[in-house]
């Protein structure tokens, strides 16, 4: 048997709804449709009374979760695309992202945000927008790069006690599988050693793990050792895991799918430079997308996005400082 | 005009109830102006002069039990939804001894667990929150219980009014949506807000039911209210209420409100409510004049007492602060 990245979301799903009263689904075709990636598939028949359709109210959505978590709900919202969120972005980094440190009731809501780049796709079904989150007090932001981890990490979100943006990346949504699902996981907040190496470390999440985990098997062929970390979450950044690494490697790139300015991969050079610039033997790098909305035909968006083919170049650059 | 609304044998029973609200309300409110022209009070003020009616009748019209998003100028409704005054001017003064720790200040402030949402500043935002909690009690097997937010007319522009009452409609929820029509939203008049010729009329186009009152007329608001409160309770979905006012000041205290034209302010809209309910509690013979001034000159020491606690009590303190967002400290960042 296998099991693929959607499907783990749906299992973990399942396994909240099953093992807690107080969860529940809202968003838009999430019912008897079962969502529009079928993430949701048969729940509603499954649990009834527990997973609802939603008017196409991205703020209200939100808004109705925050209320529900303030009676004491675990609501998971699911947004039909991450880019979508936008509409209830207020919602979420104003209203439930300020609740517990205003008056001390926690908001344990999950919203869902499928995202990320797939061929074709075009501007406003591509978008990675975890920085804009992660950039405001009050949330946790994961990204999770594997099949497990979307299973294990979905039932953590579900269980933290606060607004969780959890990103699941629609290109490995039926490209990546894995035999089982897990039974123990890393928790929350702590980046994972991807691959292990000596001579460069690529520090990247979601979907550019395996861009970057390609690009480490070709330049194996050349002989070099790349390290690649995971981070899994975004927010919290696992600052230590990212310096242990560049301590044993000396170079650093940082590789994200987002946009440049300002997000995850400029956070996480600015830490390493600030806490452990004498660890390092070479400026450190970052990879992003190009600075345009992502494009919708292929030819565009491949060259878009770092692909491992650009994280291999940009690594034997960095490799020959 | 006015009448009485409550059965015979409780003449003004809830007029009265009603009324202390509002003359409470008044004066706290008067107090927080003082204070803020005294610099006492760090950030904005802002009143509820022309609305006490309105929010007076909200509030006594709930149950604890129910739930209620207020907005800016509804202290007459906080206080008859259950806030002690003291809570109210801990949180205008910044004590760290009151419900928002000085975390957040003035008309940010509710205690969420008991039904009293605190406000964020975004306009609408409250309604799907207040529809989040009666949707929660209803799958938890709730029932009676009605959910008011409450908005002015300048909020009804917003996406966030149009999501929610939509959402609450389609889930059929206890809703009682109130919008204070009070003229003007900051500086904006009606005529560059909207449209149409009464905001009730939106109610149709959401499937939900209209209510109009006279939002300075406090028996009118107590009985129309009241009604919406009732129909919301017995199942017949979400409510909108549309009181005509004129807000009686600035937008907050630093605002002269030089905007408002003094055709509004000489007609029947810029009658005071306090005043009017006055009138006609002696007119009616409810009550009469020694007692009012027994019951104002009782708010007036309340209000004095708690200023005058809260003065002496803690601030907060930056170096015992825990500046951590989220209740699951592990997760948080940026921790020392």
């Amino acid at each position: 048997m296998s099991i693929t990245y959607l499907e783990a979301i749906r299992e973990a799903q399942a396994h909240a709804l099953r093992d807690d009263p107080r969860v529940f689904i809202y968003g838009q075709d999430v019912g008897a449709f079962g969502g529009a990636f079928k993430a949701t598939k048969n729940l509603a028949k499954e649990f009834p009374g527990r997973v609802f359709d939603a008017p196409i109210s991205e703020d209200a959505m939100v808004g109705l979760a925050v209320g529900a978590a303030i009676e004491g709900m675990r609501p998971i919202v699911e947004m039909q695309f991450a880019d979508f969120s936008t509409v209830g972005f207020n919602q979420v980094v104003n209203q439930a992202a300020t609740l517990f440190w205003r008056t001390q009731v926690s908001c344990p809501i999950t919203v869902r945000l499928p995202f990320g780049g797939t061929s074709g796709s075009g501007p406003f079904h591509s978008q990675c927008i975890e920085a804009i989150y992660a950039h405001y007090p009050g949330i946790v932001v994961l990204t999770p790069a594997t099949v497990e981890d979307a299973y294990s990490m979905l039932l953590a979100a579900v269980a933290t006690n606060d607004p969780v943006i959890f990103c699941e990346h629609k290109f490995l949504y039926y490209h990546l599988k894995a035999e089982k699902l897990p039974s123990e996981a890393l928790p929350i907040g702590k980046a994972r050693i991807a691959r292990e190496g000596r001579d460069l470390t690529i520090v990247t999440y979601s979907a550019m793990v395996h861009e970057a985990l390609a690009a480490a098997t070709e330049l194996a062929t050349e002989g070099w050792e790349i390290e690649v970390v995971d981070l899994r979450s975004v927010k919290p950044l696992d600052t230590d895991t990212v310096v242990a690494s560049v301590a044993r490697t000396g170079r650093l790139l940082c590789v994200g799918e987002a946009w440049p300015w300002g997000g995850v991969t400029a956070e996480v050079i600015a830490r390493v430079s600030a806490e452990s610039y004498g660890l390092l033997d070479a400026p450190p790098q970052r990879l992003n997308a190009k600075d345009t909305p992502v494009p919708y035909h292929p030819n565009l968006w491949a060259a878009h996005r770092p692909t491992a083919r650009s994280v291999a170049a940009a690594a034997r650059k960095l490799l020959r400082f | 005009m006015l009448q009485s609304v409550t059965e015979p044998g409780t003449i003004g029973t809830a007029q009265l109830a009603a009324y202390r609200f509002m003359l409470r309300a008044r004066l706290l409110d008067d107090k927080f102006a003082a204070l803020y022209r005294a610099g006492k009070i760090h950030g904005g003020v802002f009143l509820g002069r022309g609305q006490e009616a309105l929010s007076a009748a909200i509030g006594v019209s709930l149950n604890p039990s129910d739930v209620f998003a207020p907005l800016i100028r509804d202290a007459a409704g906080r206080l008859a939804f259950g806030e002690t005054i003291i809570d109210a001017v801990r949180t205008y003064m910044g004590s760290a001894l009151g419900p928002m720790r000085g975390r957040d200040g003035n008309v940010h402030r509710g205690n969420p667990q008991a039904g009293y949402l605190p406000m964020i500043s975004h306009l609408g935002a409250m309604v799907s929150v207040v529809n989040g909690v009666l949707f929660a009690r209803r799958m938890k097997g709730v029932t009676g219980i009605v959910g008011v937010a409450c908005l002015g007319e300048g909020a009804t522009s917003t996406g966030s009014f149009h999501e929610a009452l939509n959402q609450a409609a389609v889930e059929k929820l206890p809703l009682v949506l109130v919008i204070a029509n009070n003229q003007y939203a900051y500086s904006t008049p009606n005529d560059r807000q909207f449209a149409c010729a009464d905001l009730a009329d939106k109610a149709a186009g959401y499937g939900v039911e209209p209510h109009s009152v006279a939002g300075n007329d406090f028996s009118a608001c107590l009985e129309i209210v009241g009604r919406a409160v009732a129909r919301a309770r017995a199942g017949h979905g979400p409510q909108l209420v549309v009181a005509s006012l004129l807000r009686l000041c600035g937008h907050g205290e630093h605002d002269d409100a030089g905007y408002i034209v003094p055709e509004l302010k000489n007609s029947p809209l810029g009658r005071d409510c306090l005043k009017l309910a006055e009138d006609f509690l002696l007119k009616e013979k409810i009550t009469d004049a020694a007692q009012l001034a027994v019951w104002r000159s009782e708010a007036i020491r309340e209000i004095e007492d708690a200023v005058a606690q809260v003065q002496r009590e803690p601030t907060p303190d930056p170096f015992a602060e825990n500046w951590t967002a989220l209740a699951t400290e592990n997760l948080a960042e940026g921790r020392e």
